[in-house]
C-alpha cells in the first residue's frame, strides 16, 4: 500500500514538473508581454527600465529558474492589471469556485443516482425512456447556452431567482460560504445546476448501466431466494455494488467541474477563479494566467491521487486482498 | 436454462430474398431500424445542406454591409424588413437577419469542427497505429502522453493553448486538434492491439510486406468500426467546444462569426427580454450536436460486435 | 411415503421462455412430489430443464421466462398463483435455495454476518444481537470452526467449501420445510464434495427437511437420494427409488447416463458415450425428444410417449424401455 502511494506521488511530481515547463515556456516564449504592457509611445529609456523591472531581459533559462524559485515560495509575480500578487488573486477566488463545484457535484449525486437507478430498474417504462432521452439532451446541450436560457426563464421571465452574482456569505464551523445564507442559496442554485447538468446526465447513464448489469447477477437472485424485501435488495445489495465505480468517476469529475466553471462563472458573473482566468486571457495578464494554470494542474494531480487511494480503500476486495483461509 | 439456436454471424454476403446482402447493405438496414437515428440523420443532412447552400437560401447576406441596416436591429421574429422579406427569426443588435446569420454561422461552426476532427483523426490514428505496432517502450511512452492529456479536461487544455497563442482561426484549429487527437490515438491503439494478434497480420508479414503496408492496408481497415463511432462523438464535442470558446471571447475572431459568437452577442439583450438573439442560434447549435450524438449512438450499437444478432 | 400431504407436489409444470428467436419450452410437463424428510435427486444434463424447474417452484424465473401451466403445491398451498408478498414470505423461510457457485451468490461487498442476519430478520422479529446468535449457531452446525471470525469476514476471504457451508447454513437457518439445492457441489473439490453431501444429508435427517438435489452427476445422487427423477429436454423420462433406477434403468437415456460414468469402464476400454447431441430446445423434433440418439428407436417413437407406471413407485416415458438383456454392458 505504501509503495503504491509513493509511486503515485512520484508520478504526480513528474506531471507537475512537465506541466510547469509547458506553461512557462508557452506563456513567456510564445506570447509577447513587452508589447502588451509597455506603452509603445514611451521612450526607449522607460521601456528598458520596465523590461529590467519585469525581468524580461534575462536569458530564458534564467527566467525559468527564477520562475520555479518564485513558484516554490508562492510568488508568481504581480498581476499586470490589479497590481496584486498573482497567486493571492487566484487563491482569493478559489473558495467561490469550490463552492460552486461542490454544489454541482452534490446536485449530480442527488439527482443523478436516483434517476439512473429508476431507469435501470424499469427500463421499458415511458418515464425511464424519457429520463434517458433527457440525459442525451443533457450532455448535448452546450453548457453556456443552457446557462443563458436558465437566466432568461428563471430570472427574467419568472423572476424567481437572481440572475447573476454570488449571495451573502456566512461563517459556520470556521468555513465561510454563501451556502449558509438563504440569499446565498438563491444565488447559487442556477449556476450550480448549469454546471451540474452535464454531470447529472453522466451519472444517470452510469448508474443505469451499472444497475442493468447488476440486477441479473447471481447474488441478487440469491438475495431474492432468501426472501428479502425488494427495498433491501435495491438499496443495500445493489446500490453498494454500483456506488463504487460511480463514486470514483465522480471524484475525478470534481476536477472537471472546477475547470468547466470557467464558462458558468462568466455567464453568471460568479466571482471565482474561472472568471479571473478568462478576464486575464483577454487582457493578457500573464502572471495570473500562469498562477491559475499551475494551481489547477496541482489540483488535478492531487484529485487523481486521492481518488486512486480512495478506490483501493472502498473496495474490500482490493483493500484486504485475496487471502485464502 | 435458455438455449437459443446459434445465429450465423458470417460477414460474407448472404442471400436474402433474392437480393445479395453485402455487409454494407446489412449495416445500412440495421442502422435505419431505429426511427430516432433515422430522424437524427435526416436532420443532420438538412443542417449540412443549409450550411452548404447558405448564400442561396438565406434572404440576406448578413456580412454585406449594404444589406444591413442598424435601424432594423433588435426586431422580434416575424417582423418585415424594408426590403420586403420577413425576418423569420428576428434581427440581432446590428440589424442582421438572424436566420441568415445562423446559416452562415453554421458554415463556420461545422467546417471548423469537421476539419479539426479530420486532422485530429489522421494524426491520432497514425500515432495509435504506430504505438500498437511498435509495442514495447515506444508504445508505453506514447500511451503515457495520451493518458496524461486525457486526464485533463478539454476546455482547460484549449484555454491553456489559447492563452499562449492568442486569437485567430489557425490558433483555434490547433487547439481543437490538440484536444481531440488523444481520443483517436487511444481508440485506434486498442483495436490495433487486438488486430495485431490476429493471423492475417502474420500472413502479411510472411509475404514480406513492409511495415507501413501492413499497418495501413491491413490493420487499419479493421479498426474502422470503432473509429467511425469516435469520429461522430468527437465532432460533436469539437463543435460544442468551439462554440464555448467563441462565446467566452477567446475563440474565433469577430470576422468569422460562428454560432458561439452569435450567442454571446445576444447575451446583453437577454436581460431586456430580447431572447431570440441568443435563443435561435442556440437551438441551431443544439440540433446539430444532438443529431450527431444520436447518429453516433446508433452507429455504436450497430457496429458493436457483441450486440450482433 | 407417508400418507399426509406431501411437502411439495408438482403436477404438469410447464415453464416457457418467450425469446426473439422463438419459444423455448425449458420445462414441459414435469410432475413429481417430495415428502417430509425425503431426498429427491433431479438428474439431467445442462439444458434438460432441471434448474428452471427449481426456480419455477419459488417463482424466481427471470423474464422472458414464465410458468405457463401446471400446479405447484407446498403442503397444499398453491404457489403458482400466490401473490408476490406471499412468495417473498415463503422464500428463505419455508422454501430455501442453495445455488451452485457461492462466490457469485454471496454479495462480495457485504460481510458474512450482514448477509446471514438479514436472512433471519427478514422472517423473524429479532434484534440484531439475537439474530447474530442464531447465525453463529447455524455456522457451528455446518461444521465451520471459529464462527465469530468467519462472521466478520468478507466472502472472498473464505475458501470455496467454506462459502458453500455458509450458503447451506443460510438455507437451514429458518428451519424450512423444503430445500432446493441447485448443483451445490459442482464447483467444489471432490473431497469437499463428499463432506458437504454428508452434512446436508445429516441435517435433513435431523430436521425432517425435504431436499431436492439438482445435479448432472449420477455419482452424487447415488448415495444421497431416496428417489431419482431423470430429466431430458424439459420432461421427466424416468423416476423411481434411486437404487432401483440405478440398478435396473428402463429408459435408454438413463442407461446411457449410467453407462457413460467413467468408473464403470475397465481400464483401457473405450469410454462410452451417448451418440449425438442434446437437441436445441427451440426446435424440438415431434415425438420422443431422445429419438435421434436412441438405439431402441422405432417408428412409433414419433408419437410423444405418455407417462406410464410400469410398476409401483416407478414412472417412465418410453415406448421401448430397456429389457434386462439390453442392460448388459
Amino acid at each position: 500500500m505504501t509503495a503504491f502511494v509513493i509511486r503515485r506521488l512520484l508520478q504526480s511530481a513528474v506531471v507537475v514538473f512537465v506541466m510547469s515547463l509547458i506553461v512557462f515556456f508557452g506563456v513567456n516564449v510564445v506570447g509577447d508581454p513587452v508589447d502588451m504592457l509597455i506603452n509603445p509611445e514611451a521612450d526607449q529609456e522607460d521601456i528598458e527600465r520596465a523590461i529590467r523591472a519585469l525581468g524580461l531581459d534575462r536569458p530564458i533559462g534564467e527566467q525559468y529558474f527564477y520562475f520555479v524559485k518564485g513558484a516554490l515560495s508562492g510568488d508568481f509575480g504581480r498581476s499586470f492589471i490589479f497590481g496584486e500578487p498573482a497567486l493571492k488573486l487566484v487563491l482569493q477566488r478559489m473558495p467561490a469556485t469550490f463552492e460552486l463545484a461542490f454544489t454541482a457535484l452534490v446536485m449530480a449525486i442527488v439527482f443523478g443516482i436516483p434517476l439512473g437507478l429508476y431507469a435501470g430498474l424499469r427500463p421499458n417504462a415511458l418515464s425511464s425512456k424519457t429520463i434517458m432521452a433527457g440525459s442525451i439532451l443533457g450532455f448535448s446541450l452546450p453548457t453556456f447556452w443552457v446557462g443563458l436560457m436558465l437566466i432568461m426563464v428563471f430570472a427574467v421571465m419568472l423572476g424567481w431567482l437572481p440572475a447573476t452574482g454570488r449571495g451573502e456569505v456566512a461563517t459556520f464551523l470556521g468555513i465561510s460560504s454563501s451556502l449558509f445564507t438563504l440569499d446565498g442559496l438563491s444565488h447559487i442554485i442556477l449556476p450550480a445546476f448549469n454546471l451540474a447538468l452535464l454531470k447529472i446526465s453522466l451519472v444517470i447513464r452510469l448508474t443505469r448501466a451499472g444497475t442493468r448489469e447488476a440486477i441479473y447477477q447471481d447474488y441478487i437472485k440469491f438475495a431474492r431466494a432468501k426472501g428479502l424485501s425488494e427495498n433491501r435488495i435495491i438499496f443495500v445489495h445493489l446500490l453498494k455494488n454500483i456506488l463504487i465505480p460511480v463514486v470514483t468517476v465522480l471524484g475525478l469529475e470534481f476536477g472537471n467541474l472546477v475547470a468547466f466553471s470557467v464558462v458558468t462563472e462568466t455567464i453568471f458573473a460568479w466571482p471565482g477563479m474561472g472568471k479571473l482566468l478568462i478576464d486575464s486571457i483577454q487582457q493578457l495578464d500573464r502572471p495570473v494566467i500562469v498562477a491559475y494554470l499551475i494551481v489547477i494542474v496541482l489540483l488535478f494531480v492531487l484529485i487523481n491521487l486521492i481518488v486512486d487511494v480512495l478506490y483501493s480503500v472502498l473496495d474490500p476486495r482490493v483493500r484486504i486482498g485475496e487471502s485464502q483461509t | 436454462m435458455t438455449t437459443t439456436a446459434d445465429q450465423d454471424t458470417e460477414i460474407a454476403p448472404t442471400e436474402l430474398a433474392g437480393q445479395l446482402q453485402t455487409p454494407f447493405r446489412r449495416f445500412v438496414s440495421d442502422f435505419f431500424e431505429s426511427w430516432v437515428a433515422t430522424v437524427a440523420f435526416a436532420l443532420f443532412l438538412v443542417i449540412v445542406f443549409g450550411a452548404l447552400f447558405a448564400p442561396l437560401i438565406s434572404p440576406q447576406d448578413p456580412y454585406d454591409l449594404a444589406q444591413v441596416d442598424v435601424m432594423e436591429s433588435r426586431l422580434p421574429p416575424g417582423s418585415k424588413s424594408y426590403q420586403g422579406y420577413t425576418f423569420l427569426l428576428g434581427t440581432d443588435g446590428a440589424g442582421r437577419d438572424l436566420f441568415s446569420a445562423i446559416l452562415y454561422g453554421l458554415r463556420i461552426s461545422l467546417s471548423v469542427g469537421v476539419v479539426s476532427g479530420i486532422i485530429a483523426m489522421i494524426i491520432g490514428s497514425s500515432v495509435g497505429l504506430t504505438a500498437a505496432y511498435c509495442g514495447g517502450r515506444v508504445e508505453a511512452l506514447i500511451m503515457r502522453i495520451v493518458d496524461l492529456q486525457l486526464s485533463f479536461p478539454a476546455i482547460l487544455i484549449a484555454l491553456m493553448l489559447l492563452a499562449v497563442f492568442g486569437k485567430g482561426v489557425d490558433k483555434i484549429m490547433i487547439a481543437l486538434v490538440t484536444v481531440q487527437w488523444a481520443y483517436y490515438a487511444r481508440t485506434v491503439r486498442s483495436t490495433a492491439i487486438v488486430e495485431r494478434q490476429k493471423e492475417y497480420v502474420e500472413a502479411a508479414r510472411c509475404l514480406g510486406l513492409s511495415h507501413k503496408r501492413v499497418l495501413f492496408h491491413h490493420i487499419l481497415p479493421n479498426c474502422l468500426a470503432p473509429l467511425i463511432v469516435v469520429v461522430t462523438v468527437q465532432t460533436a464535442h469539437a463543435i460544442a467546444l468551439e462554440a464555448t470558446l467563441s462565446f467566452l471571447g477567446v475563440g474565433l475572431p469577430q470576422t468569422e462569426p460562428s454560432l458561439g459568437l452569435l450567442i454571446s452577442n445576444g447575451f446583453e439583450y437577454m436581460l431586456s427580454g430580447r431572447y431570440w438573439i441568443s435563443f435561435f442560434p442556440g437551438i441551431a447549435l443544439l440540433l446539430t450536436i444532438v443529431s450527431i450524438n444520436l447518429v453516433g449512438d446508433q452507429l455504436r450499437d450497430v457496429l458493436n460486435p457483441r450486440l450482433q444478432r | 411415503m407417508t400418507d399426509q400431504v406431501p411437502t411439495l407436489e408438482v403436477v404438469d409444470l410447464a415453464t416457457h421462455f418467450f425469446t426473439k428467436a422463438g419459444i423455448v419450452k425449458a420445462v414441459d410437463g414435469v410432475s413429481f412430489s417430495v415428502g417430509a424428510g425425503e431426498v429427491v435427486g433431479l438428474v439431467g444434463e445442462s439444458g434438460s430443464g432441471k434448474t428452471v424447474t427449481g426456480f419455477s417452484i419459488v417463482g424466481l424465473v427471470d423474464p422472458p421466462g414464465k410458468v405457463v401451466s401446471g400446479s405447484i403445491r407446498l403442503k397444499g398451498e398453491d404457489l403458482v398463483h400466490a401473490n408476490a408478498e406471499r412468495l417473498r414470505e415463503i422464500r428463505g423461510n419455508q422454501v430455501a435455495m442453495i445455488f451452485q457457485d457461492p462466490m457469485m451468490t454471496l454479495n462480495p461487498v457485504l460481510r458474512i454476518d450482514t448477509q446471514m442476519i438479514e436472512a433471519v430478520r427478514a422472517h423473524r422479529e429479532l434484534n440484531r444481537a439475537a439474530a447474530r446468535e442464531v447465525a453463529r449457531n447455524a455456522l457451528g452446525q455446518v461444521g465451520i470452526p471459529s464462527p465469530n471470525e468467519r462472521l466478520k469476514a468478507y466472502p472472498h476471504q473464505l475458501s470455496g467449501g467454506m462459502r458453500q457451508r455458509v450458503a447451506i447454513a443460510i438455507a437451514f437457518v429458518n428451519k424450512p420445510d423444503l430445500i432446493i439445492a441447485d448443483e451445490p457441489t459442482t464447483a467444489l473439490d471432490v473431497t469437499i464434495q463428499a463432506q458437504i453431501i454428508h452434512e446436508a444429508q445429516t441435517l435433513c435427517r435431523q430436521t425432517g427437511t425435504a431436499l431436492i438435489w439438482i445435479t448432472h452427476d449420477l455419482a452424487v445422487v447415488a448415495g444421497l437420494a431416496d428417489r431419482i427423477c431423470v430429466m431430458y429436454a424439459g420432461r421427466i423420462v424416468e423416476a423411481g427409488p434411486s437404487d432401483d433406477v440405478l440398478d435396473r434403468p428402463m429408459h435408454p437415456y438413463t442407461a446411457g447416463l449410467i453407462g457413460s460414468v467413467p468408473t464403470h469402464n475397465k481400464r483401457g476400454e473405450r469410454l462410452r458415450q451417448i451418440p449425438g447431441m442434446t437437441p436445441s430446445l427451440l426446435n424440438l423434433p415431434p415425438g420422443c425428444a431422445f429419438r435421434s440418439r436412441c438405439a431402441n428407436a422405432q417408428s412409433n417413437c414419433q408419437q410423444t410417449p405418455d407417462e406410464t407406471t410400469p410398476f409401483d413407485g416407478r414412472r417412465l416415458r418410453c415406448h421401448h424401455p430397456m429389457t434386462a438383456i439390453e442392460r448388459q454392458p
